[in-house]
């Protein structure tokens, strides 16, 4: 008997074009840059994609001055009516061009087509939808009296979610009145250029948006910029440390959203289910690349057997591969780097005592993979425990009681997100109260709004992005003028 | 000869000991089934709609098309049925598509008890089976013993198959046992007199219990009496079967095999119109229950139109082109 072969239903890549070589958008135009020029590749194929030029800190001068003339004679000046409409026609053109975002997105990321397609893109326009709203009622958002915009922002973005990153940073910067200088991964820049794309198609004012591309001595250059008046960064807590040290002592404002352990609690009255699709969907979504995902299980003992045996039956239905197949779910790790950190870890978590499993799906044989991986036995001295690995490797811990799961939640240095599973309504309440983590979700996971805002506690960073606090890292009010 | 009482003695020895209770009260079924997991209404439909974004491809396409079609129950319910209209019916079962003798049959005809003896005369020997909807269908509003009767007439006039309908009523309220109890008995009602049975479907009117809770209480509550398959609906109530329902039913009876080892068919019935939507369904059940329920034994469609459609797509697979509606016969 045959039985259903879902593969493969391939997006076509025709829809976009890929040039061979990019420079940097500075000033409203495609200029060339002055550092060595690197490749960018396809981690499912290993395939380059593209070349893409690395700016120097002369380069980000140029882009931080052109930012700052646009600054002082168009954005800041102009109405917020006015900035609405430029936001407004910039989300129309990502949405009319999804497609071609989708499919440029999942072959310089290595994200199923089918996540980038109805996950990152119109999630990125609805950004853009949410924060052109908000730009002519600043004055309403109780930000505090006369909200100004700062000026020149620097923002540095992360190579897990590319173009959402971009649209959660420029939508609210741009706004509140400021201009941008942006700095994308140097493994994912091409949907920031192709942005460029549509600020030209959208008639953005020369400036007001400059993209540069290039690895950290680019961000270091953007970081140091006395131009500079915030940074925006969202990436790894060692660079958000080292970012925070450059600016001690300057006048530059900065919010950091950098790493998570999250926690996803399993109580024994939890729908089980949903709960096993939401531990799926918290740590195997975009292969575990995302800050907030949920990569230590919490579950309480009573349950903790029959969770681990409905999760491992699901784990075996994932399909692993070609991201550009619409029935894929995992695709492929980022780039070997962060294969060879991920490997790194689940060896470590091997030695240390933990029981490794994972689906033993078969792999594409070139490009970066790594199977959806789940340890249990996992206490919290492990180092997988405490480690982020931002991979799709999940710890299994359990706990008794809910005290005791929100000791175990709280006992990291991260404290982006956390998850809970039960019915009783009362005990997410008292749950979210207790946990120290920027987001709560109850009987969910990994679900993003442009109006709900996020961000860390402790070490996963400071300020928030999204809703109106996301507004409030990118204006000055009152006696701060 | 069994007589009509003991699979009922069967059926409560059997709950006593799956409930691990010396007696089965109506607060021992509460208790277990109120015990079973909650279900996330957000959390069942977005996996219900990530399922739906399956592709399949060609030459799977062409096996899930005639597999769909061997898991119809094809189904007149009118009150306007007549001898010829269901003749035709079975005409039309017998032949799905006149214009290609490759196309599969479909796994039953389903009619009102009174029809049975025509739909059976009208099918000969062929391998199509006749269910019948009893029990009051499709309010299920009577007494027992006219209940009783309803199901023996249709399984003595020839029926393979009984859908019956539970007293939605008496779930609603809390009467867990009197449902059990009910079930049980049109279970033995189906015994023919060669010791024999009628396959029984459970009809659960998803519809009308409205939550996921219920809906996966009344699947175990079903399967604890004896069920031979959960089913979603009448048809009668909007909405009837949708891919969530179907969902929550593929885990019950997943689960239930698990606890068991015994396997439990499911049956969606009304608002699947399209191949579009059969082979969703068969998406969800080959990442649900599994493969094993891929198969006309385990799993049905009530549907009558749905037939059209399958066989217009089948014709398009064979012969590269659409015909249209005028080229598959209507019934």
């Amino acid at each position: 008997m045959p039985t259903f072969e879902y593969a493969p239903a391939p997006e076509s890549r025709a829809v976009v074009d890929i040039a061979s070589s990019y420079g940097l958008f500075i000033g409203g135009r495609f200029v060339e840059g002055h550092g060595q020029a690197f490749k960018t590749v396809n981690p499912a194929t290993e395939e380059t994609l593209a070349e893409v030029a690395e700016a120097t800190a002369d380069d980000v001068d140029a882009a931080v001055r052109a930012a700052r003339t646009a600054y002082t004679r168009v954005w800041s000046r102009m109405s917020g009516a006015d900035r609405g409409k430029y936001l407004f026609r910039i989300a129309r053109i990502l949405q009319e061009r999804a497609r071609e975002f989708a499919v440029l997105e999942t072959l310089d990321n290595g994200k199923p087509i089918k996540e980038s397609r109805d996950v990152d893109i119109p999630l990125a326009a609805a950004h853009f939808f949410y924060h052109a709203g908000w730009a002519d009622k600043l004055e309403y958002a109780a930000l505090g009296t006369d909200p100004r915009p700062l000026g020149v922002v620097g923002q540095v973005i992360p190579w897990n979610f590319p173009m959402l990153m971009l649209a959660w940073k420029i939508a609210p910067a741009l706004a509140a009145g400021n201009t941008v200088v942006l700095k994308p991964a140097e493994t994912t820049p091409l949907t920031a250029l192709l942005f460029a794309d549509v600020l030209q198609q959208a008639d953005l004012p020369p400036g007001v948006v400059n993209i540069v591309t290039g690895a950290g001595t680019t961000g270091q250059a953007i970081v140091d910029h006395p131009g500079i008046d915030k940074l925006a960064f969202t990436g790894s807590t060692a660079v958000g440390k080292m970012i925070a040290r450059s600016i001690a002592g300057t006048r530059k404002r900065a919010t950091l959203e950098l790493g998570g352990k999250a926690a996803n609690i399993v109580f024994d009255d939890a729908p089980i289910d949903q709960a096993v699709e939401g531990i799926v969907n918290g740590i195997f979504f975009n292969q575990g690349h995302v800050c907030c995902a949920g990569s230590r299980l919490l579950v309480q003992e009573s349950v903790a057997e029959e969770v681990e045996a409905r999760l491992k039956r699901r784990l075996a239905t994932l399909r692993v591969g070609d991201p550009m197949d619409k029935n894929t779910d995992v695709g492929a790790i980022n780039s070997r780097r962060q294969l060879d950190r991920v490997s790194e870890l689940v060896a470590v978590g091997e030695k240390e005592g933990a029981t490794r499993w994972d689906t033993g799906c078969e792999l594409p044989g070139t490009g970066f993979w790594f199977r959806p991986t789940v340890f249990t036995g996992v206490s919290q001295a492990h180092t997988i425990a405490q480690e982020e690995i931002f991979g799709p490797v999940l710890s299994v811990l359990t706990f008794r009681t809910p005290a005791e799961a929100v000791a175990k939640a709280n006992n990291t240095p991260y404290g982006l997100s956390a998850g809970i599973w039960t019915e009783k309504g009362s005990r997410i309440l008292w749950m979210a109260d207790q946990l120290r983590a920027g987001v709560v979700w109850a009987n969910t996971f990994n679900r993003f709004d442009p109006t709900s805002p996020f961000g860390g506690y402790k070490e996963s960073g400071y300020g928030r992005e999204g809703g109106r606090h996301g507004l409030e890292g990118y204006v000055r009010t009152g006696a701060d003028q | 000869m069994s007589t009509a009482t003991e699979p009922s003695l069967d059926a409560t020895a059997r709950a006593r000991e799956i409930l691990g209770v010396s007696r089965l009260t109506n607060s021992a079924l509460t208790t277990w089934l109120h015990g079973l997991p909650g279900v996330d209404q957000v959390g069942a439909e977005a996996r219900a709609a990530g399922l739906s974004t399956r592709s399949i491809k060609a030459s799977s396409k062409a096996w899930a098309i005639d597999l769909a079609i061997s898991m119809i129950d094809l189904t007149t319910l009118e009150g306007a049925d007549t001898h010829g209209k269901v003749r035709s019916l079975c005409a039309k079962a017998l032949l799905p598509d006149p214009t290609d003798a490759t196309t599969p049959r479909p796994a039953a005809v389903c009619v009102y008890g009174d029809m049975v003896a025509t739909a059976r005369a009208a099918l000969g020997s062929a391998n199509v089976n006749v269910a019948a909807v009893a029990t009051a269908f499709p309010s299920g509003r009577a007494g027992l013993g006219v209940k009783l009767a309803d199901t023996r007439d249709a399984v003595a006039a020839g029926a393979d198959e009984i859908d019956m309908v539970i007293d939605r009523g008496a779930f609603l309220s809390g009467r867990y046992l009197q449902v059990f109890d009910e079930i049980a008995a049109v279970r033995s009602a189906c015994v023919r007199d060669d010791g024999t049975s009628a396959h029984l479907k459970v009809i659960m009117e998803t519809g009308e219990l409205v939550t996921y809770d219920n809906v996966r209480r009344a699947s175990w509550l079903a399967m604890l009496a004896g069920g031979d398959f959960i089913k979603t609906s009448t048809g009668k109530i909007s909405p009837a079967a949708t891919l969530p329902v179907t969902l929550v039913m593929l885990e019950a009876v997943r689960d239930w095999r698990e606890a068991t080892g015994e396997m439990v068919g499911v049956k969606p019935a009304g608002g699947i119109r399209t191949t579009k939507d059969a082979i969703r369904y068969l998406v969800t059940v080959n990442e649900t229950a599994g493969p094993d329920w891929l198969d006309p034994a385990w799993f049905r469609f009530g549907a009558s139109g749905l037939l059209g459609d399958l066989i217009m797509q089948r014709q398009k697979l064979t012969t590269g082109a659409y015909s249209g509606p005028d080229y598959v016969t209507i019934d």
